[in-house]
């Protein structure tokens, strides 16, 4: 199988501090992955790791036959501005940006992919609606329709299902096996342990460190996860310099 | 005719309105869209930081070139820049927000300003500075006020897709590697070229005026971005337009006249605005199905 991104001993954190550390395995060119570990385990921090927003602290991030800007990334919160005056159609347009940058037009090709892309996510005939008037769910949606256009090979997303409903969360789940069938690589942060097990073949469970990496059903053993709640450490100002010898 | 000589006649008879006139067409041109952005990015308090950065740049301008508009502007532009510049970068590299950037800056410069103008300036011509000089502009002052307009517009319809995608959402850009840096430079530009053609006309105090106002005003009227920038357009040269009547038949100062006027219409909007106004919170209209 290819490789589309090995970490080597990856150390990611924030003024020194290690948010996640010592981390080296693999992420396969088309796998369903899911990110699970308890709050403050260092989840978000190694998806924008990935995503190139934070350097390491220490080891590598290896691109295989990618960059980090061509990939597709949900962050937990977008900075986005929900009571900008823009529609629900201009929204998932700008899902095209690699293609029309700053100058190029929008073809009317272009608008037929991008309702194709909200027919996809159950949104027909929301085009003109304003998105300060979308529900969250509703606007996730939207947000996945856009990340439909970017027609990414890797797809990021952090905790994607978070405060949404049992409805949306599986008409998005649906993208997402979509992607999957596509042979696109897909890595969420997840928290719903029922549905990481029924819906997603890999899992990196972590907790400040790598507890496990693999199938789902050897990974989400209680064994690992009471290790992880366990490993939950508290910051600490006058922390030692790590020296762990990693083999 | 009470219409004829009112509303009509000062531009007729008077150049010298004729020329406000024009100026103001201008400013509203080029500051509608940038105040609708502003608005929109929650910086409006930012325009009028820069407002008051622009005071030592002019007050340099006047030093070297005496009461001359144009090197005032010049001076004014260059230290706008500068506040604008180095607020964006400090919070671009660092955790800081732009606000308090922008509040660092503005008032260092702010400081120099009122400095410089204190050891050199005579009161009259601090005055001019202050408070504009609408009536008195020549037609060195309305060619840069019409350039800086035809520059902001020409901009908007070169990148406006691009500084309006920064300002939706700026993480997106970050992540598909746009030049959102640049946008966000570009952006400021424009908002400081607007500030210093304002206060060519109304003065440093009041220039932000003209840029604010209107498009506070428009987001109780309309929801989508074209029609916000056409009313506040709309708006801002109304505000103009009356404030220059006002003041040529009353004989008051033009710049705090025409802002002013910008008020009136941004209060009334707040009561009886179509969106979000406080008319629509009293008079209940039945919700409908669906």
């Amino acid at each position: 199988m290819d490789v589309v991104f090995s970490l080597n001993d990856l150390t990611l954190g924030y003024e020194s501090h290690p948010a996640v550390h010592h981390i080296t395995g693999n992420f396969l060119l088309g796998s369903l992955t899911a990110i699970v570990g308890p709050n403050g385990a260092g989840k978000s921090t190694l998806l924008k790791g990935l995503m190139g927003l934070i350097k390491p602290l220490d080891g590598q991030i290896n691109y295989h036959k990618v960059l980090p800007t061509e990939i597709a990334y949900l962050p937990q919160q977008a900075d986005i501005d929900r009571s900008f005056p823009i529609s629900v159609m201009e929204t998932v347009l700008i899902g095209h940006w690699k293609k029309i940058g700053l100058f190029r037009a929008v073809t009317n090709e272009m608008k037929r992919e991008a309702e194709i892309a909200l027919e996809a996510v159950g949104l027909t005939g929301f085009e003109n609606r304003v998105i300060e008037s979308l529900s969250a769910g509703q606007f996730q949606r939207v947000l996945f329709a856009r990340m439909l256009l970017q027609n990414a090979h890797i797809i990021l997303l952090d905790e994607p299902f978070t405060a949404i409903d049992s409805k949306t969360t599986t008409d998005l789940l649906k993208v997402v096996f979509r992607w999957h069938t596509e042979k696109r690589t897909v890595i969420a942060v997840l928290h719903d342990m029922d549905q990481v097990k029924n819906n997603f073949p890999e899992t990196l469970l972590i907790s400040r460190e790598p507890i496990a990496w693999g199938p789902t059903n050897e990974v989400l053993v209680d064994k690992n996860i009471l290790k992880a709640r366990q490993m939950v450490e508290t910051w600490d100002e006058h922390a030692k310099i790590c020296n762990r010898d990693v083999t | 005719m009470f219409f004829y000589e009112f509303l009509l006649d000062p531009f007729l008879s008077f150049e010298f309105m004729r020329r406000s006139l024009i100026a103001c067409l201008a400013l509203s041109l080029g500051c509608g869209p940038v105040g609708t952005l502003l608005v929109l990015r929650r910086m409006s308090l930012i325009g009028d930081a820069l407002s008051h950065a622009v005071l030592p740049g002019a007050a340099i301008g006047f030093m070297i070139a005496g009461l001359s508009l144009v090197s005032m502007s010049i001076g004014g532009f260059i230290a706008g820049i500068l506040v604008a510049l180095l607020s964006g970068f400090i919070s671009r590299l660092t955790q800081q927000r732009e606000d308090a950037s922008f509040a660092a800056f503005y008032l260092i410069s702010l400081a120099i300003g009122v400095l410089i103008i204190s050891m050199y300036g005579s009161n009259v011509d601090i005055m001019h500075v202050l408070f504009g000089t609408i009536l008195a502009i020549d037609n060195e002052s309305l060619f840069l006020v019409v350039s800086i307009t035809t520059l902001t517009l020409l901009t908007f319809a070169i990148v406006g897709r691009g500084l309006v995608v920064e300002s939706f959402d700026p993480g997106f850009l970050k992540v598909v590697n746009g030049p959102g840096a640049i946008l966000h430079l570009i952006f400021l530009t424009l908002v400081v070229l607007n500030l210093v053609a304002g206060f060519q006309a109304l003065g440093t105090l009041m220039a932000v005026g003209l840029m604010m106002l209107p498009a506070v005003a428009a987001r109780f009227w309309v929801q989508n971005l074209l029609k916000l920038s056409i009313l506040s357009i709309f708006f801002a040269f109304i505000s103009g337009y009356s404030g220059l009547l006002i003041s040529f038949h009353s004989n008051l100062p033009s710049g705090p006249t025409i802002i002013l006027v910008a008020g009136f219409i941004y209060l009334f909007s707040v009561f009886f605005g179509f969106k979000d106004s406080l008319i629509t919170k009293i008079i209940s209209r039945p919700h409908l199905e669906n």
